[in-house]
């Protein structure tokens, strides 16, 4: 059962990158350990690690105060490609509760919300701007309410952003979505025998 | 009122329809690989079972080895586990899995088909993305999450809301020596990997009318990478034709599987498949594909800024220059594989332009199913890739996803008939080119990046 999503007010780091596929957020090769806390170390591994195991300190979340970040705003297309979704098991070891972009992949976005973890659509020229502010101000903080369906900035601008309802229900109860539809079961077999 | 195709699946599955719009959907057909271990953990942690065993059906396929058909045999203890996993979460639930040494065993986006297991106007997921495929055959056919496969696998049911439909016609006739990995790479190319985010494709067309099944299903496979959450062809006498005597299928009414005349979509896009030549990309989204007669693009001739410095990181990654021409970009090994890209079509194509010639380059054949291996070696394909110095190997994704140990080392130019070239997709630092089975076939002959002649 995901954890409730209600607010969020965290550190927010920029990654100016397009594309952010799924194989970039955790290479194939971890996918066959089961999850745990190692997800942490796996979550943008190749970005943060040279081959040597070092890490690299031009990438954004080796940085502090960005190393504490718990919001990622990113670009267009994030979580594109596979549907692997240890790519938000390994967001959420990183600490990472919200990722805000211009575009999302659809099946990533689909697994951000069954796990509690927030996926925000905002045009690019805002991401642009964020990205833009929270490079200048590190350690700069944005904050999500789910509730209101807004996200302010740090100059206290309100941005809007839509979550289906369904999802968002779920999210802010913390509600299994398998339960709840175990409990429409009758109109489940009413569709099977309809159907011979 | 006039529906599309989509709309007439959908509606058929609906089993329950929310105030905002959101459906519940039937799942008809369930496919599931070895990465299903987190969707049956959840299962077993919420103490469920799956609801209907037989709408399910396993393919080992993501970490099966590429050589050897031995799961007790599979040197790396994790891989093996993973497998022996698959195995017994498909044995414990009695659902029937086409394990590594069953001779159904293939790809699950091209043994699925193969079977018959997928069939016109059914709705069909796999927590696979490439799942689009399986809409080649006029059914509405999307990749889930492992949360959703835990869904499906309680409920045989999945909550969805209603994609924007997107009509994508190729007029004209496509050239000899063009195929369908080279439409669908001169699509991503115009319209971008977010050209279709979350939509619905109908591929239609002349063009798209004349592909064969195996075609259609590369087509489809492809539409994940615009973004796509599906894309589709109606279903037709081809169609028909192809399905007659597969072990699973079952006779199909297509009447009223297409769209219907003034039915709407949201978006539109139109393209002259006359003009489509063999492609290649040449950096590390599929996007970034030009022909392969051409050169790789200058960062300054981007559309953009952000494009433009994409491009950068690209051509850095990718170890080139812009301006450089592609035949002039040498490979060092070549891959024949994929869910895209290893139906019997495909081999054929490539041993055309192998036959009596021998590689400059290491090349790796994976069939798509072992069917298609057992069909090709009939035929006397195996012995043009042998004789021609390419490894002749066993089915699976192998150097398309590098799950199972297959990988391209650091550095290492790959042409590969798969359908991404992510960074660090073939292995860590692998530079990946993406053609079709006949240009994959050309490079490793010649050692660069071109074409097949004639």
């Amino acid at each position: 059962m995901p954890e409730p999503f209600t607010t969020l007010t965290a550190i927010a780091a920029p990654l100016d990158m397009s594309n952010v596929d799924t194989d970039q957020i955790i290479p194939a090769r971890f996918m066959r350990r089961p999850r745990d806390e190692r997800y942490a170390q796996y979550g943008f591994h190749d970005l943060r690690f040279t081959p040597e195991g070092e890490r690299r300190p031009d990438f954004v979340l080796n940085q502090p105060p960005f190393d504490r970040a718990g919001i990622l705003v990113a670009s267009r297309n994030f979580g594109v490609g596979s549907s692997r979704e240890a790519a938000v098991y390994a967001l959420l070891a990183l600490g990472i509760r919200s990722v805000v972009a211009s575009g999302f992949g659809d099946i990533f976005f689909s697994n951000s919300l069954k796990n509690g973890l927030l996926p925000v659509r905002l045009p690019e020229d805002v991401c642009a701007a964020l990205r833009a502010h929270l490079a200048a101000h590190p350690g700069a903080t944005l904050s999500v309410d789910l509730a209101q369906n807004i996200l302010t900035d740090a100059a206290g601008v309100a941005h809007g952003f839509s979550i289906p309802p369904f999802a968002r229900d779920c999210l802010l109860r913390g509600l299994d979505e398998i339960g709840m539809t175990l409990t429409l079961l009758p109109e489940i077999e009413a569709f099977e025998t309809a159907r011979g | 009122m006039p529906r599309t195709l989509f709309e007439k699946i959908w509606d058929a599955h609906v089993v329950h329809r929310r105030d905002d719009g959101l459906c519940l959907l039937y799942v008809d057909r369930h496919y599931f690989h070895e990465g299903s271990f987190h969707a049956f953990n959840m299962l077993r942690a919420k103490g469920l079972k799956v609801r209907r065993p037989d709408l399910s059906f396993g393919f080992g396929d993501h970490y099966v080895p590429t050589r050897g058909r031995n799961t007790a045999a599979i040197p790396d203890p994790e891989i093996r586990g993973i497998v022996e996993t698959f195995e017994k979460n498909a044995r414990e639930a009695g659902i029937q899995a086409f394990e590594i040494a069953d001779p159904r065993q293939g790809i699950v986006h091209v043994a699925g088909p193969e079977l018959g297991l997928t069939l016109p106007g059914m709705t069909v997921v796999c927590g696979d993305s490439h799942t689009s495929s399986h809409g080649a055959l006029g059914a509405l056919a999307f990749g889930i999450g492992a949360s959703e496969v835990a869904h499906v696998l309680a409920t045989q049911t999945i909550w969805q809301s209603r994609p924007r439909q997107i009509r994508i016609a190729f007029d004209g006739t496509l050239p000899p020596g063009s195929t369908a990995k080279d439409m669908a790479l001169a699509l991503i190319a115009e319209i971008g990997t977010g050209g279709a985010l979350g939509g619905a494709i109908e591929f239609m067309g002349s063009a798209v009318r004349a592909l064969s099944v195996e075609a259609r299903l590369t087509l489809c496979n492809m539409a994940i990478e615009a973004g796509a959450r599906t894309g589709m062809v109606a279903p037709d006498a081809t169609t028909l034709a192809w399905l007659q005597g597969r072990p699973f299928a079952k006779p199909v009414d297509i009447a009223t599987l297409r769209s219907d005349d003034g039915a709407a979509f949201d978006a539109q896009v139109t393209l002259d498949a006359s003009r489509i030549t063999p492609m290649a990309t040449w950096g590390t989204s599929p996007e970034e594909a030009v022909p392969l007669s051409g050169r790789v693009p200058r960062p300054e001739e981007a559309p953009d800024e952000s494009r433009q410095k994409a491009w950068r990181g690209s051509l850095d990654y990718m170890g080139l220059s812009g301006g450089e021409r592609l035949a002039d970009v040498r490979v060092d090994r070549v891959f024949l594989g994929s869910c895209t890209n290893a139906r019997l079509d495909d081999l054929r194509a490539a041993a055309a332009v192998l036959q009596g010639r021998r590689i400059a380059v290491p090349m790796l054949v994976s069939p798509g199913s072992t069917a298609i291996k057992r069909e090709a070696e009939a035929e006397g394909l195996d012995r043009i890739f042998r004789e021609a110095g390419a490894s002749w190997e066993e089915s699976g994704c192998s150097l398309c996803v590098s799950m199972n140990g297959d990988s391209v080392a650091e550095g290492e130019r790959c042409a590969s008939t798969s359908n991404r070239n992510f960074r660090g997709r073939q292995g860590r630092g692998a530079r990946t080119h993406l053609v079709s089975p006949a240009s994959a076939a050309a490079s490793a002959l010649a050692g660069r990046l071109v074409a097949a002649e004639g």
